[in-house]
């Protein structure tokens, strides 16, 4: 679509947006705004022009616009989805639903807690842990283009979020560890440089870990990044049963080796 | 999170009983595994029937049983359902590198699909000779 010549404004589109003032309400309702329709406009265009022209007291979170920060992860019409990526010439002329995103507390209006998330992600050690620590004179840490292709995929992951909602194991059991942190632990413990997997394995390979997951695969169906947590956890699932009997059929030979 | 901040209620939304009747996704997961009941039930047939081996009559009468062969006619679907879903998982599960590349994920289907017949024409070819 070509930049848009401001569309004559008597389209409007109509938005049910989640409404929770913790000071106020006991309960959130939905509030209805009636947001001019343009061609290239996404649901967070329309949120914030109900921001800026009218009602300042709606919160949300937004940042880059372009599906890279993954802070505007909201449920559009019951999809989890990036705002900045769901256009509203999609939905109209029908009414767009807009609520935060599922699963998590709500804190104000769109705005969720995810201090759940970030916990999550700490659990299971999503950095590099190197193999062999070496002085910053020695140089970088050394990489062939089919290493990198081996955990690429999973890397790519902006921690939006969107699969936590999708995933209704997660609903169930908060506990779970949920499908990007174990996509991104997965993804360190198929990077060549690095040594981690043993310390990841404890939280990574417990009952709140992989097999909490029972693959309903919704989580990779919504991941704007295409990282396929799912197959991640799969994947996971079918190292960690590896390493169990080599355990058992090789008591005295190497311990949890890494999957190539 | 920061100390000093003031935190104010949130609101936790329940999550509802039929959350799988919500989204299309959910509800098909729900019969993926739902039919898993009638590869139990067909397993249950077949020790029925192993359980007769040594009586020709009652292994016969079994399998000539109308109710046994409504049920069959019923967990048939079902359990090929039950198969082909999880066969089109098997690449998210199974990746393979050759050398440089990833074995393309449809190879990994197909392989799969491919061992399901050559088992499926064995079993037919010998119930075929003992007709």
């Amino acid at each position: 679509m070509a930049a848009s010549e401001p569309t004559p404004s008597d389209k409007v589109v109509v938005l049910e947006v989640f409404r929770y003032r913790p000071e106020e309400d006991e309960e959130p309702f939905y509030q209805t705004y009636e947001v001019p329709y343009f061609e290239d406009w996404v649901v967070l265009d329309a949120l914030n022009h109900i921001k800026n022209e009218i009602d300042g007291t709606l919160t949300f979170r937004w940042s880059c616009r372009m599906g890279v920060c993954g802070s505007c992860g909201m449920m559009v019409n019951g999809d989890p989805m990036l705002t900045c990526a769901a256009f509203i010439r999609d939905y109209y002329p029908a009414t767009i639903r807009v609520e935060p995103l599922n699963y998590f507390p709500v804190i104000r209006d769109l705005v969720i807690n995810m201090d759940d998330f970030l916990d999550k992600l700490t659990d299971v050690q999503t950095w590099l842990v190197p193999k062999e620590e070496k002085p910053v004179s020695e140089g970088e840490y050394l990489q062939t283009p089919v290493e990198l292709a081996k955990y690429k995929q999973f890397s790519m992951c902006i921690n939006c979020m969107l699969c936590y909602s999708a995933c209704p194991v997660y609903g169930q059991h908060p506990e779970f560890i949920g499908p990007a942190a174990l996509a991104l632990a997965q993804r360190y413990n198929l990077d060549s440089r690095d040594g981690g997997a043993d310390e990841r394995a404890e939280v990574m390979f417990s009952h709140e870990g992989i097999w909490e997951c029972t693959f309903v695969g919704d989580c990779s169906r919504v991941c704007p990044k295409n990282v396929d947590p799912a197959g991640a956890i799969q994947q996971a699932k079918v190292t960690a049963t590896k390493d169990w009997y080599r355990s058992v059929l090789l008591p005295l030979g190497k311990k949890k080796g890494k999957d190539a | 999170m920061t100390d000093g901040v003031t935190k104010t209620k949130e609101y936790i939304r329940p999550m509802p009983t039929n959350w799988w009747l919500k989204r299309k996704s959910y509800f098909m997961f729900m019969v993926r595994e739902l039919t898993c009941l009638f590869v139990c039930g067909y397993a249950i047939f077949l020790l029925m029937l192993a359980s007769r081996l040594g009586d020709l009559d009652a292994f016969t009468a079994l399998l000539k049983d109308p109710i046994v062969i409504a049920l069959q006619v019923i967990a048939l679907p079902m359990v090929v359902y039950h198969t082909v879903t999880w066969l089109n998982l098997t690449p998210k599960v199974l990746v393979i590198w050759r050398g440089e590349n990833r074995v393309n994920p449809l190879l990994i289907a197909a392989a799969h699909y491919l061992a399901w017949f050559a088992v499926s024409a064995v079993i037919l070819w010998i119930v075929s000779m003992y007709r």
